[in-house]
């Protein structure tokens, strides 16, 4: 019940002012295997509702992966996802997003691309009016409503992406490197975009290899190495002092081939 | 060399022309082969969909039997029709052959595999691209269906297009079932073979010509429309 | 002036046209009472049907329907009830459907004869032979090439019979110089000109053929080359579909005084190529 009226956009300042935040979302003993190589290798960790967790760690380390896992979208060789401390359903699915990082346009209007998403989650008539507005303001593409989303800069499809996903009324939001082929001046947009929906209460999980960006929107971080977890840790604690090898090599910019099996 | 230009000339005269005899075939060209493209659309594009878009067992054998059904030969198909149509097959008793609707029936037989194969490999393609965020949004099978067939509308104009081609072409099937009744079953394709084996190639090739205007036309008209719909909706 | 009336021709056969496509035109719609008669090639190609239909749908009301294949395939497709009446020429096929209790009865209709075709350089030397089987042999032995239809058709199984009472095996020749189309009459002339064959066709197909090039008659006039067509009304307790009554009434009118002068009054190029010999009078 609580859950229902949570998701139907309630302010989520009930959640994030109890204290300690619970974890939403949890991995354990995670594992997933492809082409005959462990790509994902044990991992157990806990989400905080509410928070900004950044995944982090270079090319191929399996960050995208982690957040397709804790999303659902692949299922685990091996152990589980736990949403709310029980095995992910659909219910749990149901109250997630996820942002990639070439957005993905159905070959519609901007308008078109909202209400699809919308539909899809079944939200119908004014309701679903009121918030397709939202999503248009918040993404500040008014007057581009009838576009085909698909001939809109790069910049503008990703702040598409981000909004159609918030319009849902999402509890967690997983953005897979939404800004690593933008512009500096979209991808300060889009950041925006995700400290607003944070302040609106919405957990954001956000894989990035971009340390600039992780220091500036990051609460919490885990930082992966060859399909673990190095280290985690408070997002600026890890970023200045990295306890960890692979960290510390990454965030001096040396490459690190220790395969740390 | 001399007798394909007097075909070409006599073709030109055909079209300034146009009795009411070559009219009534062309009509009845259009009728037939428009009619079986839109039934084939009908069951070929959910089909194809559905093969293309959706896990299931036994897809890839269904995709593999649909591509081998393009290649159905327009002779077997009208056999087929024949014996269902007979007075003596199951479906005698409705009296359709050689009327246009076993023409449409088999034309249909012969393009559903067309226009299923040709869906299939487009809305697997579109699909490719839409997986990840259809899976985010957890969309339904039926929606997923629906969204990719409506997102390839245009791309899906051409396939029906390659049905119109293959219908409006064929001769073998219509002629078994329809007979190249005068008046009654005559269709551009039968009259141009029977004006070949009348000896009367000229006249034959002008048809040909005749014909594949007609096509062109069609064409034409479709791949406006299809450029202006893309300007609108489109990238 | 010239323009509106331009214009008006344009818009009627605009509307010829839709009519056409959305099936509103009269032949689709057409009279409730039409048969369906399986005839050949031969009959069809030549013209006949086109000229002498009109009088009798005139005087009955009857649509003829006419399905024009070979004789084998038109038997067939009778015996398959997809038919009324059955218009072919093949004295012992049209018998046996008969015996077999798909017709009701065979009547003489008209003959005309067969000819032998080649092209005017005549490589086996045939031209003007009034033997037929003489000049079968004298192709078989020339090694010149020869097109059958091979298409179990009246023309191919009278062509057959000839090669056989010449003492021939043209089917141990077949891919040498005895070439099978399995087509229909107009076609094979087409590949036999093609060719360069010989080749035996029936004289209204022949005569109304527009594609002969250098081609000539080589052999005409031997009796054996005698082509004669029957007619049947297909047999409506076997196959209830038939319209015996509407069937009848066209196999009498073929039969009569009158559908009989039609037969021998129509021309091609000025030549009579049908004959009328029905026995059986109405």
């Amino acid at each position: 019940m609580l859950e229902t009226e949570i998701n139907v956009g309630a302010p989520a300042a009930a959640w994030r002012e109890a204290a300690p935040p619970e974890a939403l979302l949890q991995a354990r003993g995670l594992c997933f295997e492809g082409g005959g190589k462990r790509l994902i290798d044990g991992i157990d960790i806990d989400i905080r509702a509410g928070r900004r967790t950044i995944v982090m760690g270079a090319n191929g380390t399996g960050k995208s992966l982690l957040l397709r896992l804790l999303h659902g979208l692949i299922r685990p060789t091996k152990g589980e996802v736990l949403w709310r401390g029980r095995p992910l359903d659909r219910r749990g699915r149901h109250a997630q997003a996820m942002v990639f990082q070439r957005p993905v346009m159905l070959r519609r209007s901007v308008l078109a691309n909202l209400r699809f998403a919308l539909a899809v989650r079944g939200f119908t008539g004014s309701e679903r009016s009121v918030r397709e507005a939202e999503a248009m303001e918040r993404a500040r593409l008014e007057g581009l409503a009838t576009r085909p989303a698909r001939v809109l800069s790069a910049g503008e499809q990703q702040r598409l992406a981000v909004a159609r996903a918030l319009a849902c009324a999402p509890r967690v939001l997983f953005l897979d490197e939404p800004t690593a082929s933008l512009d500096p001046v979209s991808t300060h947009a889009v950041e925006q975009l995700i400290r607003e929906a944070h302040a609106d209460g919405v957990t954001i999980v956000l894989a990035t290899h971009d340390a600039g960006q992780a220091r500036r929107l990051g609460d919490d971080l885990i930082f992966m190495h060859a399909g673990r977890v190095a280290e985690t840790g408070c997002a600026s604690h890890v970023l200045n002092t990295p306890r960890s090898e692979a960290a510390r090599a990454w965030l001096e910019g040396r490459l690190y081939l220790d395969s740390s099996s | 060399m001399g007798s394909f230009m007097g075909s070409l000339g006599e073709a030109a005269g055909l079209i300034m022309a146009l009795d009411a005899d070559l009219l009534e075939i062309i009509g009845l060209s259009l009728r037939v082969t428009l009619t079986a493209v839109a039934a084939a659309c009908l069951i070929g594009l959910p089909l194809g969909a559905v093969v293309g878009a959706l896990r299931f067992p036994g897809r890839s054998l269904a995709g593999l039997v649909l591509n081998a059904l393009m290649g159905l030969p327009p002779v077997v198909v009208g056999l087929m029709v024949y014996m269902m149509l007979s007075a003596t097959g199951p479906l005698g008793v409705l009296g359709l052959l050689y009327t246009p609707t076993a023409m449409i029936i088999a034309q249909t037989i012969l393009v559903t595999p067309i226009v299923a194969a040709l869906t299939r490999q487009v809305v697997e393609d579109l699909h490719t691209d839409y997986a990840e965020q259809f899976a985010s949004l957890e969309v339904r099978p039926f929606d997923r269906v629906v969204a990719l067939l409506w997102d390839a509308r245009l791309s899906l104009l051409t396939v029906a297009l390659a049905g119109f081609g293959r219908a409006v072409a064929e001769v073998g099937a219509v002629i078994i079932v329809g007979g190249n009744i005068n008046h009654v079953t005559r269709v551009m394709t039968t009259t141009i073979a029977l004006e070949t084996s009348k000896g009367n190639l000229e006249f034959a090739l002008a048809l040909g010509v005749v014909l594949l205007v007609i096509a062109l036309v069609v064409n034409g008209a479709v791949m406006t429309f299809r450029a202006s719909a893309a300007r609108m909706t489109y990238a | 002036m010239a323009t509106s009336r331009r214009t008006a021709g344009a818009v009627r056969r605009l509307a010829v046209l839709a009519a056409a496509v959305f099936g509103l035109s009269a032949p689709t719609v057409a009279a409730d009472e039409y048969i369906v008669v399986q005839s050949t090639t031969s009959a069809e190609h030549s013209g006949l049907f086109d000229a002498i239909l009109p009088a009798f749908r005139e005087q009955t009301g009857i649509e003829v329907r006419v399905v024009a294949v070979g004789t084998g395939q038109a038997i067939k497709n009778a015996a398959n009830g997809d038919g009324d009446v059955l218009l072919v020429h093949d004295r012992l096929a049209e018998d046996k459907f008969v015996a077999d209790g798909h017709g009701v009865s065979r009547a003489d209709v008209m003959y005309n004869d067969f000819v032998v075709v080649g092209p005017l350089g005549d490589p086996a030397g045939v031209a003007s032979m009034a033997d037929v089987l003489a000049a079968f042999r004298k192709i078989a032995d020339s090694g010149a090439p020869f097109a059958s239809r091979g298409d179990d058709s009246g023309t191919h199984k009278a062509e057959l019979r000839l090669w056989r009472e010449a003492g021939i095996d043209a089917a141990a020749a077949s891919g040498g110089w005895y070439r099978e189309t399995g087509a229909g009459m107009g076609s094979t002339l087409n590949t036999a000109i093609g060719l360069g064959a010989y080749v035996m066709a029936d004289r209204a197909t022949w005569v109304s053929f527009g594609n002969k090039r250098d081609y000539r008659v080589m052999v005409e006039g031997d009796p054996r080359l005698f082509n004669q067509y029957g007619i049947i009304l297909v047999n409506a307790d076997r196959h209830p579909n038939v319209k015996a009554r509407l069937g009848e009434t066209f196999v009498n009118w073929v039969l009569s005084t009158e559908g009989q002068a039609a037969i021998a009054s129509y021309r091609v190029d000025g030549r009579q190529v049908f004959f009328p010999n029905a026995t059986k009078r109405p």
